[in-house]
């Protein structure tokens, strides 16, 4: 058969499927429809949506190229602060994190005398816990042993309480360990079916995971004018309907929140523990933000401790899965899809069981495994690197700080935003106002009004945020999420074209 | 008797036999013999056995002390359960537990366990290509782009691969879909690998390793309830990722036999047959092939794939195709075709409307890469609208880990005849795939000397799949211990020799036979060793069960 006919031909025929259907060949022989289109797909995967990566950014990429190709726009580039990802933003990796992997990857290079011996020994130390010595390996499905021993000392150093390294699995990145617990944890059919409790506002992986599963989602609302706190009572609230059609059966919290920056108090955490524990809830904690503490008296309190320091009648009984990753915290090592989960009281027959279900996946990335453990067990002061280190960390944490405090301000003195403090995390929630106009304009477009809004603003200001309904947000309230990470210079720079945008915004639809 | 670390491991692997067990034994009223014949790992009932430490009595003796667990074997989600994987199941959860105990200084009839469970060449001692690790080392820290001792051409992809990534950092997510530049070059790659056809980046998914892609198409593809549910034919035997996702997804697994007796070809009559079966209980929609066959060894004809997707178009069936032994191939008269290429060969009628998605990964092929987790899929034919609802499930996990997303890059792109690192690249890899063409014929060699033992010709891949003659009589007493027979041979294989092979049930085979398999990974060494001690056992295994030695019906 000739190559260079079908290719024309290709071009004749390529274009047809976007718009015949049934198929027809070009003799005119009816084709069956395709197998898999909208109608037949599966059900659950069309209920998922992810807002973080949704629409508003497609469209971002798209002006990127327009950009690129020389379409004349109000502004010169895009900046996206709708993703948590700080390298993209410029942060730097910390140097002795690369150090150890580029030693990892290429062992050659533990001849070069251009490396310190701490970042050697490190490496030897992961090598020799890989299968022939190579991050090639597979390796244990749970991940290296040696790095959850690692991660083990590290949680025990953390919260003064013991850690068993056969609790932990390291994961591909945090989500990995979120929605593997949450598949085992759904069952039943109908008024049986598992209910999982997540906030709202929440992290969208949660409801996605949820759709995808075909799991009933419970909202539990943070109480924004008390800076996000979690409150027991609405907890109580949500669960008691949720009973009339569902089995709620875990509880999912995100201390410090995604999206909305608080650190919950070791208070709250204590009752939300005992309010799991009288009512049978597995309790999840995404606790991927406990480095990004910003807020002063605030302070980050693993549910792990806060559980076992309210006694065995408690630390025996409630199931409890932790998670941690690498993406975040001054690391910011997104890309190596790094991260663990601790697990509490997990029945053993079913640890036996998640120990299946993650062995047909092989393994977490090995490197990110071993950035992992470098995290878990980063250079001390009688080491070499430890000054670099040192100096890297505070300078990527103090510099957070700042800009959430910076954030905050200049939200604030915008009439018709308020924003609460941003404790910790990464990211500002701010509440806007939203004229009768707009929310009406909006409608016309069938778009959900902070949609309309962040669309807006990202065609005239090349700004990328998330709109509030993509994390869910009380009825009537509008919010969107902005990350606090582009350079102290930038966000001023953001934060001031977010400022002028809302201004004009609200004065068009007044 | 060796003695075991700790209690919670012991508890883990006795729950995993125990739930093997409690999978067989269902079906089974009486427990003959159970206490008869035990396996020394298994230690004396009293101390630890399977029943003292079984995990269901555990939970029951425990719950004076403890509530009721939320998450247990009966509230757990059901399709989970259903789930196996023998490539990573019990015997080698036995192989890490004996060499713990091994490490520990415990005593056995051997030194060292060999794995060759699973293809994991680098854990055999392959070493890496020295190219790709330099790509990865360089973009991984970037200041080496400075130091002497890396090739330029080396440095030009790190370079390349950086500026394809958000601040140039493998740290930052990359697009969900991969990065941009590095779909470009697999599309290249594509397109020269296949004489010309085109392929179209946009198509292109970079994935964590070819699971993750392969997982991901299936979970778009389920749907329907009872005899609408989706069926997806599946090749016995097969490789148990297919069974463990279908499991998972509550879908129809539709089985079609490979034939042993050629060489493990794929008939479509065999296809046609089971299609007609299934069509009485679901809706067959989809079918997998793999080829290079894992577990079987088989490279399909060009004249079979040709078939295979012709009964795809009539059928109108989605294709899978899992291509990740695309560059193991050894036998003369062999030959690589990728679906997409026959496809397009059969003209425009199949290209433009069969249904497509083959799979590629870092894992395999010379590189080994398995650790990186880096693969790509290409889809053809995908409806537009389907394609956005892909990428928002994709997106949902962020990315594919990026430092797997280079290694992929390094493996399409390898270096050109005029670039530095071209002679010394070549020489690695043809010295990686030169002796897996030798272990491959070895392994068949040894294999089919042995009485009761027959191999097909491993012609590419990285398995042998050799069918074994197991007495009635061990058959009898596998049954009675409530085990598969070729479990009961691997585990006393493993328990005996140190060898950890994965029997044939864990992939599936007809009916009466049994097989396991076993990577030709070793190096050659230690493979002659290996297959040696399969030789020495299975002789010893015949006798003790059969008085003579006997060769099956082939």
């Amino acid at each position: 058969m000739n190559f260079r006919f079908w290719s024309v031909s290709r071009q004749v025929f390529g274009a047809r499927h976007l718009i015949s259907r049934p198929k027809m060949t070009e003799n005119g022989i009816l084709h069956p429809e395709r197998v898999l289109t909208l109608d037949t797909m599966n059900p659950n995967v069309k209920r998922v949506e992810y807002a973080v990566r949704g629409p508003i950014v497609q469209r971002a990429a798209q002006i990127e190229k327009e950009l690129k190709e020389g379409v004349k726009k109000p502004f010169t580039e895009v900046i996206r602060a709708n993703i948590g990802d700080c390298h993209a933003m410029g942060q730097r990796p910390i140097t002795f994190l690369r150090q150890v992997l580029a030693l990892c990857t290429y062992p050659e290079l533990l001849e070069d005398n251009k490396f310190p011996e701490d970042a050697k020994s490190r490496a030897r130390r992961i090598l020799q816990a890989c299968g022939g010595g190579s991050i090639g390996s597979y390796s244990m499905s749970q991940g290296i042993e040696l790095i959850r021993q690692d991660v083990a000392r590290y949680i025990e150093r953390r919260d003064g309480i013991p850690s068993n390294p056969d609790n932990i699995f390291l994961s591909a990145g945090a989500s990995d360990g979120i929605s593997t617990m949450l598949k085992i944890l759904v069952s039943g059919e109908g008024s049986t079916r598992t209910g999982v409790m997540i906030s709202i506002p929440q992290y969208p992986l949660y409801s996605a995971a949820l759709a995808d599963l075909g799991a009933v989602q419970i909202n539990y609302y943070l109480d924004e004018a008390n800076n996000w706190s979690m409150d027991v009572s609405e907890l109580r609230r949500a669960l008691a309907e949720a009973r009339k059609h569902c089995a709620p059966r875990a509880l999912c919290v995100i201390n410090p929140g995604n999206p909305t920056g608080q650190v919950q108090s070791r208070k709250c955490i204590e009752e939300v523990i005992r309010f799991a524990a009288e009512e049978n809830l597995f309790l999840m904690a995404d606790e991927v933000y406990q480095d990004n503490v910003y807020a002063e008296g605030c302070k980050f309190h693993s549910f792990k401790k806060v559980l076992f320091e309210m006694g065995p009648k408690y630390s025996e009984k409630v199931e409890l899965a932790s998670f941690h990753s690498t993406s975040k915290c001054y690391m910011g090592e997104c890309g190596f899809r790094g991260g663990y989960m601790e697990l509490i009281n997990l029945d053993p027959s079913v640890k036996a069981q998640l120990i299946k279900m993650v062995s047909v996946r092989l393994c977490p990335p090995v490197a990110g495994q071993a950035l992992l453990d470098i995290v878990m067990n980063p250079p001390q002061p009688e080491e070499p690197s430890y000054p670099t280190y040192k100096k890297e960390r505070t300078a990527v944490l103090d510099d957070l700080a700042e800009k959430a405090k910076m954030t905050e301000e200049i939200f604030n003195k915008v009439p018709g935003i308020s924003c609460n403090p941003v404790q910790g995390a990464m990211y500002a929630f701010p509440r806007i106002e939203l004229p009768q106009k707009a929310i009406e304009a909006a409608k016309e477009k069938g778009q959900v009004p902070d949609m309309f809004y962040c669309m807006r603003l990202l065609e005239e200001k090349g700004i990328c945020l998330v709109p509030g309904s993509g994390f869910g947000q009380r009825e009537g309230t509008f919010h969107f999420r902005m990350t606090i990470l582009p350079p102290t210079e930038k966000l001023k720079v953001v934060l001031e074209k977010v400022k002028e945008f809302h201004l004009d915004f609200t004065a068009q639809y007044s | 008797m060796h003695r075991l670390p700790s209690s919670a491991n012991r508890s883990l692997i006795a729950g995993a036999l125990e739930q093997y067990q409690a999978l067989v034994m269902r079906r089974k009223s009486q427990s003959v013999r159970q206490e008869s014949v035990r396996f020394k790992t298994q230690g004396p009932i009293e101390s630890y056995g399977l029943k003292r430490y079984s995990t269901r009595e555990a939970a029951v003796a425990a719950k004076s002390k403890i509530r009721e667990k939320t998450l247990t074997m009966e509230t757990l989600n059901p399709q989970v359960k259903a789930v196996e994987y023998a490539v990573r199941g019990p015997i080698v959860m036995k192989a890490d537990e004996i060499e713990r105990c091994l490490r520990e200084g415990g005593k056995q009839p051997f030194t060292e366990v060999i794995k060759a469970n699973i293809g994991d060449a680098h854990a055999m001692g392959q070493q890496p290509i020295t190219f790709l690790r330099q790509v990865v080392a360089l973009c991984t820290f970037p200041e080496l782009m400075d130091s002497p001792s890396f090739p330029e051409d080396a440095k030009q992809r790190a370079h390349r691969i950086l500026q394809g990534c958000g601040g140039t950092s493998l740290g930052s997510y990359s697009a969900s879909q991969g990065v941009e530049c590095i779909r470009r070059d697999v599309a290249a790659y594509i397109e020269q690998r296949d004489q010309g056809v085109p392929s179209d980046y946009d198509n292109i998914y970079l994935t964590t390793g070819a699971s993750d892609g392969i997982v991901s198409i299936l979970r778009m593809l389920v749907s329907g309830q009872g005899p609408s549910r989706t069926g997806v034919m599946i090749p016995i035997p097969q490789y148990p990722l297919y069974s463990a996702a279908l499991a998972e997804m509550a879908a129809v697994q539709v089985n079609y036999y490979l034939d042993e007796g050629n060489c493990w070809a794929l008939d479509v009559n065999e296809l046609h047959r089971a299609y007609q079966a299934a069509k009485e209980h679901c809706q067959p929609r989809v079918i997998c092939i793999i080829n290079p066959g894992n577990p079987t060894g088989q490279v399909q004809s060009r004249k079979c794939i040709e078939e295979v997707l012709h009964f795809a178009y009539e059928e109108n069936l989605f294709v899978l195709s899992d291509e990740v032994y695309q560059d193991n191939v050894y036998a003369s008269g062999c030959q690589f075709h990728s679906f997409k290429k026959v496809l397009y060969e059969m003209g425009p009628e199949y290209f433009n409307s069969v249904e497509l998605a083959s799979f590629h990964s870092t894992s395999k092929g010379y590189t080994g890469e398995c650790g990186f987790r880096g693969g790509y899929m290409e889809v053809l034919n995908l409806d537009p609208e389907v394609k956005a609802q892909l990428l928002k499930l994709r997106s949902v996990q962020l990315c594919p880990p990026v430092s797997g997303q280079a290694a992929m890059d390094v493996i399409v792109n390898p270096p050109q005849p005029h670039e530095p690192s071209f002679a010394s690249f070549q020489q690695e890899k043809a010295a990686v795939l030169g002796e897996l063409a030798e272990k491959a014929k070895l392994t068949e060699e040894i294999l089919n000397s042995v009485p009761g033992i027959h191999c097909n010709p491993v012609q590419g891949a990285m398995y042998a799949f050799p069918r074994l003659f197991i007495p009635p009589k061990a058959v009898e007493q596998a049954t009675a211990l409530g085990m598969k027979p070729d479990m009961l041979y691997c585990l006393r294989l493993l328990e005996e020799t140190g060898i950890c092979l994965v029997p044939g049930s864990g992939f599936g085979q007809r009916d009466g036979t049994y097989h396991f398999r076993m990577t030709i990974l070793p190096s050659k060494d230690k493979l002659k060793v290996l297959l040696d001690k399969v030789r020495d056992f299975h002789i010893q295994f015949l006798k003790e069960y059969e008085g003579t030695v006997e060769a099956p019906q082939q």
